[in-house]
């Protein structure tokens, strides 16, 4: 079945995404160090990554359970982090949505920022690929960086306990999330969601579980959605 | 370092990992290709945007390490991280930047 037309969209895929183990390593390698320093054995701290296999959305966990959150609150808000993937997921869905069941079970574990950037850029551009064509890229597009995670989340959690306490580490975590933040305001709408999920999280500092995280969450992204409307109709 | 509760851990582990597949089988595994509600998709495009500088807007103000007396060294590298990303657009400058100035400034002012 797999043809040299396919073959070759495998290696494109790989190709478009080799650049970003240079995020995959770094990070890993953080999530390694930060979860050994939340006490997370070396096992747990591999289980994490390895089916997880997000990010941002680990990042989050860990550092709500540095904070003594509550179960609930960690799983509900690191989840909410990772709602984004859902996202990709339904983006990609006309363009997969095909192949078969087996394949899209894979290929869903695998989507991340990475894989469905240079996905749905790579399909836009070509529509005429088959569906087995488009598969192919998009597993290309993580054979790098998929086990890279794992080693270098290995690697950091090796490191993570020789690491002495008085590097300062509690405030690594909150200048990672900070790296991830500028990036992200792409449009004035991303900005207004941020500042009222940032404003909405200093006064409700004192509601108890954490929950204050959540209430900001939602108010950031109502205020997201609600600008991006008020700026569409502003539009001539 | 606090001692966490290993079944804690690993609860919140299996709890993310089935969570993050949902997430990521819903659409592309169920949904299949029915389009989906406009003011859905408007309002997951600021979850992330929203929880995570929710998350990290009170560790900066309020730092654990310092019994949550606001602190100039978090504060400018927090300052920094962010413009420095807002700027580059590129996190792992932010993240260098930021965390130069924090040690940068605990070793000047400590």
């Amino acid at each position: 079945m797999a043809d040299t037309t396919t073959k070759s969209y495998y290696w494109k895929g790989f190709r478009d995404g080799a650049p970003f183990i240079f995020v995959a390593i770094p990070f890993g390698a953080l999530f390694g160090v930060f979860a050994t320093e939340a006490g997370l054995n070396i096992v747990q701290t591999i289980a994490f990554s390895a089916t997880v296999f997000a990010g941002a959305a680990q990042f989050a966990a860990l550092q709500l359970l540095q904070d003594n959150a509550p179960t609930v609150i960690i799983l509900a808000s690191a989840l909410a982090v990772n709602l984004r993937v859902a996202m990709y997921s339904a983006s990609l869905t006309p363009y997969l949505g095909a192949a078969p069941l087996w394949q899209r079970a894979c290929a869903a574990y695998l989507i991340v920022d990475q894989s469905y950037a240079c996905s749905i850029v790579r399909f836009e551009k070509e529509p005429k690929m088959t569906v087995p064509q488009r598969m192919t890229y998009f597993f290309g597009t993580v054979s790098l960086i998929t086990p890279l995670w794992m080693l270098t989340t290995y690697l950091g959690a090796v490191l993570g306990t020789q690491i002495p306490e008085s590097w300062a580490l509690d405030f690594a975590l909150p200048i990672t999330f900070l790296s991830m933040v500028g990036p992200m305001m792409r449009t004035l709408a991303h900005v207004v969601a941020a500042l009222v999920a940032i404003i909405v999280a200093l006064l409700t500092v004192a509601v108890p579980f954490n929950l204050g995280l959540l209430i900001a969450g939602a108010a950031g992204m109502i205020a997201g959605a609600q600008a991006e409307l008020l700026l569409e109709r502003r539009k001539p | 370092m606090t001692q966490v509760d290993p079944a804690t851990i690993w609860i919140i582990i299996a709890g993310l990992a089935i969570g993050s597949f949902a997430l990521r089988f819903t659409f592309i595994g169920v949904v299949g290709d029915r389009p989906m509600p406009p003011w859905l998709l408007r309002h997951l495009r600021y979850t992330a945007v929203a929880i995570i500088p929710a998350l990290i807007a009170p560790l900066v103000v309020w730092p654990t390490a310092t019994d949550g007396q606001p602190d100039i060294p978090r504060l400018a590298a927090a300052a920094v991280a962010v413009v420095v990303g807002l700027i580059t657009k590129n996190v792992l400058a932010a993240i260098f930047s930021g965390a130069a100035t924090l040690y940068g400034l605990l070793y000047l002012l400590g």
